[in-house]
């Protein structure tokens, strides 16, 4: 696949390794010279000492016979323009942007780049993993389904506390698979008695979060966290 | 009426100023304080320090009910960032952005901005003191080409192409 790389920071860098490793065709577009040459001597002369931006320098990337162009340098005006001029006026099938401000995400769907990737987003929802504000945290959406994998930590508030899990009535669309005591796993059977302090991996339809967070977690904690890391 | 400008630059400074001046409500917003020495001491209008591509920024400024939004940074991304949130985001009937690269100035009207091309303006007019023709593209504001609503690529409009005369 030829794939135009717009930005070589450390992002476009590495995104250009990875690729370039898996036997894709490669140009990234760098308009600072210094960082153009760098990357030209660890990767070879996949490097258009260019601004990405411009129509005529992703012509001569050849834009037109692109399948992608990922447009991750370090500044959402730059990643939005250079993937508008590429989908508008080289008909590149996919598009995705790099976006630092997370409030950018949905503007640039609607104008149309495909894939919008926001790394601030990620950190947060990754760092909120650590960090024990929401009791129930949003580890994965599956994709395309309204299904979501949770973890609940169980406190000594929780109703769950001492008990077994037929003793709770979890809504239907919700499946309790996996417990995790101290650093190890194990797989919750009917006479398993959950501890304080135990985290319990759940699988649950969207709309039965609310009352599976009732009964692992408690009520006490506003609806309004639950949107966790996903919203 | 209500006007935003973002970007306090050598325009846009004189812009806010002289529409301030006949009546209007004008704000104007720039990421450095420094570029606010370029108004009069008694503008009329509201300065805010801020960054102009900043969604919930543009909100506070009351871009929302606003009737023109003129972006004049210094980039042009910059600039076809926020006229794009003021279209999209907050339906600015009418919303102009500076963009100096005539390429991209083009691609842009194109895709249902008006736009301004600084470097355009200034061939055409020189060319014209050196006795060339006027390229009819070249002056003032550049309507879009297709109404804002989805952004359907313009079918044609090679923006590569180079000017062009329709307006």
């Amino acid at each position: 696949m030829y794939i135009i790389v717009v930005g070589g920071g450390r992002v476009g860098y590495y995104l250009t390794k990875e690729l370039l490793e898996a036997g894709h065709e490669i140009v990234i577009l760098e308009k600072n010279e210094r960082r153009a040459h760098q990357i030209a001597d660890e990767l070879g002369s996949i490097v258009l000492n260019r601004d990405g931006c411009e129509g005529k320098h992703l012509a001569e990337a050849g834009a037109n016979r692109a399948s992608i162009v990922a447009a991750v340098t370090g500044d959402d005006e730059d990643n939005l323009v250079a993937c508008q001029l590429a989908k508008h006026h080289f008909d590149v099938p996919r598009t995705i942007a790099r976006v630092n401000n997370p409030k950018n995400e949905e503007l640039f769907r609607h104008l149309g780049v495909d894939e919008v990737i926001s790394p601030t987003r990620m950190a947060l929802a990754a760092i909120e993993q650590d960090i024990p504000v929401h009791e129930l945290l949003h580890l994965v959406q599956f994709k395309g389904g309204d299904l979501e994998l949770l973890e609940a930590q169980i406190s000594a508030d929780s109703p769950a506390a001492g008990r077994r899990p037929t003793d709770i009535p979890l809504p239907e669309g919700c499946s309790l698979f996996v417990l995790i005591r101290g650093d190890a796993a194990q797989p919750i059977r009917p006479e398993t008695v959950f501890q304080v302090g135990d985290k319990v991996l759940a699988i649950s339809r969207t709309e039965c979060e609310l009352e599976l967070r009732r009964q692992l977690i408690g009520s006490n904690d506003p609806v309004g966290s639950a949107a966790g890391g996903s919203s | 009426m209500r006007v935003i400008v973002v970007g306090c630059g050598r325009v846009g400074a004189g812009l806010a100023e002289r529409l301030a001046r006949e009546g209007n409500e004008v704000t104007v917003l720039d990421i450095n304080t420094q570029a606010f020495n370029r108004l009069e001491p008694d503008f009329p209008g509201e300065a805010i320090r801020a960054d102009g591509t900043d969604e919930d920024i543009l909100r506070r400024a009351g871009t929302e009910g606003a009737d023109m939004f003129f972006a004049l940074t210094e980039g042009d991304n910059r600039n076809i960032l926020a006229a794009q949130l003021a279209i999209e985001t907050f339906r600015v009937p009418r919303v102009v952005a500076k963009v100096n690269d005539p390429v991209r100035a083009e691609a842009y009207t194109a895709l249902g901005v008006a736009t301004i091309c600084r470097t355009r303006l200034m061939i055409d007019a020189l060319g014209r003191h050196a006795g060339l023709e006027a390229d009819p593209g070249a002056s003032g504001v550049r309507s879009p080409l297709v109404q804002h609503e989805h952004h359907a690529p313009p079918a044609e409009q090679g923006v590569g192409a180079g000017p062009r005369g329709e307006r």
